[in-house]
Parts: C-alpha cells; structure tokens; sequence
C-alpha cells in the first residue's frame, strides 16, 4: 500500500501554489536588482514590489503607502507592538494585548515589561473570546496600544476586533489586530474593521514564508524596530525581497478572488470531520467556538490521553496534525490559549488541532476519522486515568 | 525526533495494563508536564514475576514504561530497584533531551511499587 501523506496542518503553514511560484521565479535570477537601486535593475525590481503593494492595498482596503513588507508574521507583530510602545512612550507606557496572542506578540510583550512597560493581558472566556468590555475595564489614562488578534491560531476563534477598535477609537489608543491566520480566509477592510494595523504573513495563504506585511494607517507613529537602510520609506530596514513579495501579492490575490469558494470547501471538510469525531468518540471536547471559528479549523481535546502521543499515531498513519499538549511544547507547558480558556490542564494535555486545506478530501477526512477512533482506543487502554466503563460500547 | 527502536515501542508497546491480583502498585506523577504513570506488579518470593503498567504521557513515556516494565520482569526486588532511568534509556537507544525527564517516571513507578510492596509485607 502506497503511504499516505495526508496534511491537516494548513494552520502552521500552507504549501506554496503553483500560480505564486510561478509569478516569482523570473525574480530570482532574470529581474534580481535591488529595489533600492538607481539604475534600470533596481528600478525593475521596484516596479514588481510597487505592484505587489497595490494588490495587496487594494484587498484590505488601504492605501499602497500604508503597506510595510516585512520578513513575516512574527516581524510584523514585533514592529507593531514594540514600535508603538516606543513611538508612544511620552503619551503612556501601558499595553493592552489578549493572552491568547501568539508567542511573537506575547514574548514581545514580555520583553517589553523588562524594559519598564505595563502590560495587561486579557482574559477570554471558555470560547477563548476577547469581550470588548474587559478590554474597556482594562485601559487606563496612560494606555497606548491594544493589540487583540483577528483570529486565533490554535482554538480558531475569531474575536470581535471591529467593536474593540471602536473602543481603542474613542480613547485615541493604537489599534492591532494580528490577522495572520484570517488573512486570504476573511474579508478584511481595515476601514470597516477600524484599525489602525494589521499583520498578516505569506506561507498561511498558499504563498511563500519568510514574508508578511504590516498595515499603518496613515498618520499612525510608529517607531521602526529593524533599523537599516531607507527601504519601506524609511521604516524598515533591509534589501527588499522581491520575489517573496511578488509571490504573497499573487497568493493574497488569488485567495481573495476564490475566498467564498475555498471557505465553503474547507468549512465542508472541517463540519464533516467535527460530526465523525464526535459521533464515533465519546468524551471529546471540541476547543473554541463552535460557530465564530475560522472556516479551516477543528481543535479537539481527547480526555484522559495525551496529545503528543495521539500525534505520533496518526503520523504514522499518514496524517499530519499538531498539539497543544504539554509533552510537545518543548517548555513542558500546556498551550497557554486553552489554558487562558479555562480548560483543565489535564484536558489541555489531549488536544489536537486539525487545519483543512483547499488539497484536503472528503476521504481524507473519513479516513482521519477512523484512525483517530482506533488511536484513542488504543491510548485510552493504557491510560491510568481512563475507567473502561461503557467506553467500549461507545466506540463503533 | 525520536530514533527508530523508541517510534517502534511506541506503536507496540509491551506489558500494557494491570496485572490481575496484583502484588504492588505504584502511581507517579511528572512534575514538569503533568503525566502520569502507573506500574503494577506480580510478586514472587521476592522476584517479579509479572508487571504492566498503564501511562499518560507522550510517546517517550510510553516507550520507557514499555521497556522499564520488560527489563524488571524476573528481577529479584533488588535488582530491580538497581535499574535506573538511563539504563532504559540505553536500552532505547537514547531520547532527545528535551525527553529524559519522562524515563524517569519509568524509574520513580517502579520504586513506588516496590515501596509498596513492602510497607504491605511489612505491616
Ligand atoms: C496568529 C499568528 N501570528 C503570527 C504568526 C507568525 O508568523 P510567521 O510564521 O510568518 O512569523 C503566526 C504563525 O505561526 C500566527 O499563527
Ligand atoms: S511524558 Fe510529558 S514530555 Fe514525556
């Protein structure tokens, strides 16, 4: 039998499509110049970014100006939190983020409390939502950026960013949404949304990594944080990467032309995989909320066994996935998203996240299904915490 | 990330669940992530006759419970106390790092069950 490489993991990273590939590959080797340059390379170079930037613009609704390539997510978010306390720090010296953030927005903050900043980190509720009402209880008078995510990461849950900027508005507040893992899935317009920015990254939304984008809106301060050479007008330092940008453009672009299509699809998939869990496995929670979710995902704890182990099972049947367990964090911690949730460590330990792509089938899922059914069985039998009760009948 | 002879324990690992009668038990927990690991034990004038153990925990976990439960049957209570977490590690052929604390849990099952073992006979 032929092994099965079946990806459900679209959420860590997606793979380069064909049409993107193919835009950027005269970049490489035929237009190389760089984009900073004078002469006709450069000014090549340039034509190709000033395009991407317009595309990209026009989808979120902004303008060219208020585009900022960047070396990615994690460098988008870093720029806007970091950039913001320190362009701001005579105004106030206190942060606003939620505490389901991804690390390169959470570790920043961190890192910025060393340096003397406040940060208060808002809590979610067991559907891991930011409530627009803590983060009004939560600003104060020296309060000078909110950063709460578009959409998260591992439970899926998309958070009401646009009610939430109209709080940051009113009391003249930064404004960010990390839109890393809604870029190319939602219909973003910053205007609508009201933010003042917005990070996304290439590799989730069928480009290339190593590349993302910071919105700004206009009149906006920010301090640059990669300092360098005059790129990006002077904001953000280092040698444009061209064909990177050139290949997010087209994959952004594409993405938002086939939004509704590919969402449909995908939300198939995901319903037709969260109805087979929990009509063949008893005792599965399914993490996050149940409508508000990201169109691509499914997060499940499976109790009483422990997720690094269930991974492992199903990547040696051919399914790729991956964990908020403990065992699998590399810091021992549980994911502190489920955590701030309020899910039981115990619990937290047996969850899965499963992330469905444009590439995935209806036989993928059905054959995920049962693997996944075989696997818990076969883990909650070695499990101390597990009573057998009626667990056997259950499985069919 | 884990070496071939570990994934291969993992898949089939041997001496799952709890010996029937058993002797001895012994139920540890992993300070650092949480798991835990429960070791039951047949005991025959002094020498293990049966063991099997039942785990929650990752993929190192389980294997070193699997490998510790093997290398323990038919040990006499002293031998067996005399096994130490980087035995069984050895005789997996090595963990990542990041993944020696959970053979410990190994280690610490087997000495709580013996522990209570004891206590039982001496009482
Ligand atoms: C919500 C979120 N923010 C930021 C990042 C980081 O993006 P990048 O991988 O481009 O650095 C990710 C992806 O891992 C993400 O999911
Ligand atoms: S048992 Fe948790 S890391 Fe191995």
């Amino acid at each position: 039998m032929e092994k099965k490489r079946i990806y459900f993991d679209h959420a860590a990273t997606t793979p380069v499509r064909r049409e993107a590939l193919e835009k950027m590959l005269p970049y490489f080797s035929e237009v190389f110049g760089n984009a900073n340059s004078q002469h006709m390379f450069g000014r090549d170079a340039v034509k190709a970014v000033d395009e991407a930037r317009d595309t990209v613009a026009r989808i979120i609704n902004a303008k060219p100006s208020e585009i900022y390539f960047t070396s990615g997510g994690t460098e988008s978010d870093n720029w806007a939190l970091r950039g913001t306390a320190h362009a701001r720090r005579d105004k106030g010296r206190h942060l606003i983020v939620s505490s389901i953030e991804h690390p390169a927005m959470i570790a920043t903050a961190k890192q910025l409390e060393k340096d003397g900043f406040d940060v208060t980190y808002l809590p979610v509720d067991e559907t891991g939502t930011v409530s627009p009402e803590s983060v009004r209880n939560a600003i104060r008078d020296d309060t000078v950026f909110i950063g709460v995510m578009t959409a998260n990461n591992e439970v899926g849950t998309i958070q009401p960013v646009k009610e939430i900027a109209a709080i940051a508005k009113e009391k003249k507040i930064t404004m960010f949404t990390d839109a890393v893992q809604a870029a190319g899935v939602l219909k973003l317009d910053v205007k609508e949304l009201g933010v003042d920015m917005m990070s996304f990254s290439g590799h989730k939304f069928y480009g290339p990594k190593g590349v993302g984008v910071l919105y700004v809106k206009s009149g906006v301060k920010i301090d640059p944080v990669m300092t360098g050479g005059h790129q990006e007008r002077m904001k953000r330092g280092g040698t444009t990467n061209v064909p990177a940008i050139v290949g997010m453009a087209e994959a952004f672009r594409l993405a938002d032309e086939e939004r509704e299509k590919n969402a449909a699809y995908v939300t198939a998939l995901r319903d037709r995989f969260i109805a087979g869990v929990e009509a063949r496995i008893p005792d599965v929670k399914l993490n996050g909320h149940r409508v508000n979710r990201l169109p691509a995902n499914a997060d499940f704890s499976f109790r009483y066994i422990e997720g690094e182990s269930i991974l492992f099972h199903l990547d040696l049947a051919g399914i790729a996935v991956s964990s908020g367990s403990a065992c699998s964090s590399g810091s021992l911690e549980p994911s502190h998203v489920l955590l701030a949730m309020g899910v039981p460590e115990e619990t937290a330990h047996g969850s899965i996240r499963f992330t469905f792509g444009t590439d995935n089938t209806a036989e993928e899922v059905d054959y995920a299904v049962d693997v996944l059914a075989e696997t818990v069985k076969k883990l909650r039998a070695m499990s101390p915490l597990f009573k057998q009760f009626e667990g056997e009948k259950q499985y069919v | 990330m884990y070496n071939e002879k570990v994934m291969k324990v993992f898949q089939n690992p041997k001496n799952v669940g709890e010996v029937e009668n058993y002797d001895a038990i012994g139920t540890v927990g992993n300070a650092s992530c949480g798991d835990i690991m429960q070791i039951t034990l047949k005991i025959d004038n002094d020498v293990i006759t049966d063991a099997k153990f039942k785990t929650f925990g990752c993929a190192a976990a389980i294997a070193t419970s699997s490998t510790a439960t093997e290398m323990i049957k038919g040990k006499t209570l002293d031998d067996a106390l005399k096994i130490t977490n980087r035995q069984v590690v050895e005789e997996l052929e090595g963990l990542p790092p990041q993944k020696l604390h959970c053979s410990v849990l190994a280690e610490e099952a087997i000495r709580a069950a013996i522990e209570d073992y004891r206590k039982k006979q001496g009482a």
